[in-house]
């Protein structure tokens, strides 16, 4: 077998072997204007995004990477993309989903898709930052459900759908939407969540409306 | 040049074995039949058991050949769900299994057998305290694997078997990893059934054993996995694999007088390797490094980085290894085994095991050095845990 054929497409070899922005030197020497921060060392992925705005337009990104071969090239290739022509528009960073960069490294495995694809998340974290550092309104985070369990890419958004559809159990959200399987750090957070929505939805006061 | 570093995986063939694969190959015969084919291949087939036999310590008829060590495992664990004991059975077994008894036994557990998973030490070990207290009067099974395949620490057989013979305990134990690889011999072992494969050998794949004690039996009979003809004494049907056998029999020959040679060679080159990695790399955990260990295996966590990008890396360096990470497994849980030892993901995830075999040369042990610096530099210069 031709030794070059390997687990990943030759665009995540290329952005593995040799990714591209990353962040030298320490942190501090480098003046970020927003910094975003996701996954966790349990779960075997973690990103670190550092921005640099200009104009509404992000004028530098670096970053930092624990995890597997395709979590390395994909924050490698999402820094790449957004940076192209001279930067992407906050309002055009904030939007990109993991599907783009999936595209963008010519594929992915499919169990790779949810653990290690987290850039666009550590992203918005990062444009998030720059605009509550900054005091300004942010004009997309109502858009953005947070991330409730980070290994499964799980939204609050997510587990209300779970809800309204009727899954009010702890083991039955586990199997419809795969929160708190991995590393199980996320337990209480989900727990938490389904129980605002279960109170929201569920109430006594819903149900029997005139006791 | 490559360098294979994962002989605890697989194992190369011996050039003894291909030389007696080769003139193996027209003894077409079904070792059942009568005719002068059937016979020959008949006469191939025992004396290959014999020198297997011979080899690991036991007696011809102890041998039933399997398809692998895992059907071997298989046909131990699920004995115990084919027959009534009148009560609900209870099997004692570890954290730190391999697969093909670690999960056969959850699989039984979600059957309604009762099951332990022994705990073990921070350097993979089972305490004999621990079996002494898991065990009841309903423990029909106890098996506990001799050297570790991920970390290659050597369990206390000696002991346990005892044990469980004092108490009248069928005992086995998956020896998967021992033959060649530790001064190894079945008649001073207590146990009553063990599991071997014989491509941890340099010989094929396809081919194992499941070696049982019929003078120790107690009320514990062994159910066949596979029902048919009544080949192995009616334990395993289906027509033998007599190349596998035969070409496993020659590594066996071969072995006996290679292994001392072998032994003190792969101890040599791992020996090194850790002298040197720990001088050169910091932030590292040599996994079951205090243990009795196979001479063959390193197992080491790096901190900071995580093992698929690790392996991936040396392997563009044409080192093969492999990792406990669960990026590499397909599933999302880190090795079992590291998490065993430490309870900690993040340990589990940045390991990597290095296993040597009667190929490898100092040179490999020096060109894998030097990569795994370069490598664990690099990737802990774009790790966001790195202080």
């Amino acid at each position: 077998m031709d030794k070059n054929q390997w687990a990943y497409s030759e665009n995540v070899k290329k952005h593995f072997m040799n990714p591209l922005n990353i962040l030298q030197g320490p942190e501090e020497d480098y003046k970020a204007d927003g910094k975003g921060m996701v996954g966790s060392p349990a779960c075997g992925d973690m990103m670190m995004v550092l921005i640099q705005v200009a104009k509404n337009r992000i004028s530098d990104f670096k970053w930092k990477t624990f995890g597997c071969a395709s979590a390395i090239a994909s924050t490698s290739a999402l820094s790449e993309l957004v940076l192209k022509e001279g930067g992407m528009s906050l309002d055009e960073a904030y939007k990109i989903t993991p599907e783009e960069i999936i595209k963008e490294l010519g594929g992915l495995p499919s169990n790779k898709i949810h653990c290690s694809v987290l850039g666009d998340k550590a992203l918005r974290a990062a444009i998030d930052d720059y605009y509550e550092k900054n005091g300004i309104t942010n004009p997309f985070q109502e858009k953005s459900s947070p991330v409730v369990c980070t290994c499964k890419n799980v939204t609050e958004e997510d587990i209300r759908m779970e809800v309204l559809e009727g899954v009010t159990d702890f083991e039955k959200m586990k199997e419809a939407t795969g929160a708190s399987t991995v590393c199980g750090q996320c337990e209480e957070d989900v727990k938490n969540t389904m129980k605002k929505y279960i109170d929201q939805y569920y109430s006594d006061d819903i149900y029997n409306p005139g006791e | 040049m490559s360098h294979y570093l994962d002989n605890n995986a697989t194992t190369p063939l011996h050039p003894a074995v291909k030389e007696a694969i080769t003139q193996s190959l027209d003894y077409y015969g079904n070792p059942g039949s009568m005719h002068q084919q059937g016979r020959v291949a008949k006469q191939k087939l025992d004396d290959a058991r014999e020198e297997i036999a011979g080899f690991l310590g036991a007696t011809p008829e102890q041998l039933t050949f399997t398809s692998c060590a895992s059907e071997s495992n298989n046909t131990m664990l699920k004995s115990v769900s084919s027959q009534d004991f009148g009560f609900t059975p209870h099997i004692i077994t570890t954290g730190i299994e391999h697969p093909s008894v670690f999960n056969t036994a959850q699989y039984l557990q979600k059957r309604g057998i009762d099951v332990t998973f022994l705990p073990v030490t921070n350097d993979g070990i089972i305490e004999i305290a621990s079996l002494q207290k898991a065990l009841r009067k309903e423990t029909v099974l106890v098996s506990i694997m001799h050297a570790n395949n991920e970390i290659g620490t050597i369990q206390p057989i000696e002991e346990a078997g005892e044990l469980c013979s004092q108490r009248g305990v069928f005992f086995h134990s998956d020896m998967v990893q021992s033959p060649g690889k530790i001064p190894f011999s079945l008649n001073k072992m207590p146990v009553d059934a063990a599991s071997f494969s014989a491509h941890k050998m340099y010989a094929l794949k396809g081919i194992g054993a499941l070696y049982l004690k019929k003078s120790r039996f107690k009320n514990f009979s062994i159910i066949p996995l596979i029902h048919g003809g009544h080949q192995e004494a009616g334990l395993r049907a289906g027509t033998e694999n007599s190349l596998g056998i035969i070409a496993w029999a020659a590594a066996c020959r071969v072995m006996k007088d290679e292994i001392d040679t072998e032994i003190a060679h792969v101890k040599s080159l791992r020996d090194f390797f850790e002298t040197k990695v720990t001088e050169e790399i910091n932030d590292i955990v040599i996994n079951g490094g205090n243990a009795p260990r196979k001479p063959c295996t390193s197992n080491i966590s790096f901190k900071y980085i995580e093992g698929e990008s690790i392996l991936l890396r040396l392997d563009m360096n044409d080192i093969a290894v492999s990792t406990g990470s669960a990026c590499s497994t397909g599933s999302l849980d880190p090795s079992h085994v590291i998490m065993a030892l430490h309870d900690n993901p993040e340990t589990a995830h940045g390991s990597i095991r290095f296993s040597f075999g009667r190929e490898n040369s100092m040179e490999d042990v020096e060109r894998t050095i030097a990569a795994l610096k370069e490598t664990v530099t690099f990737l802990r210069g774009i790790s966001p845990l790195s202080p």
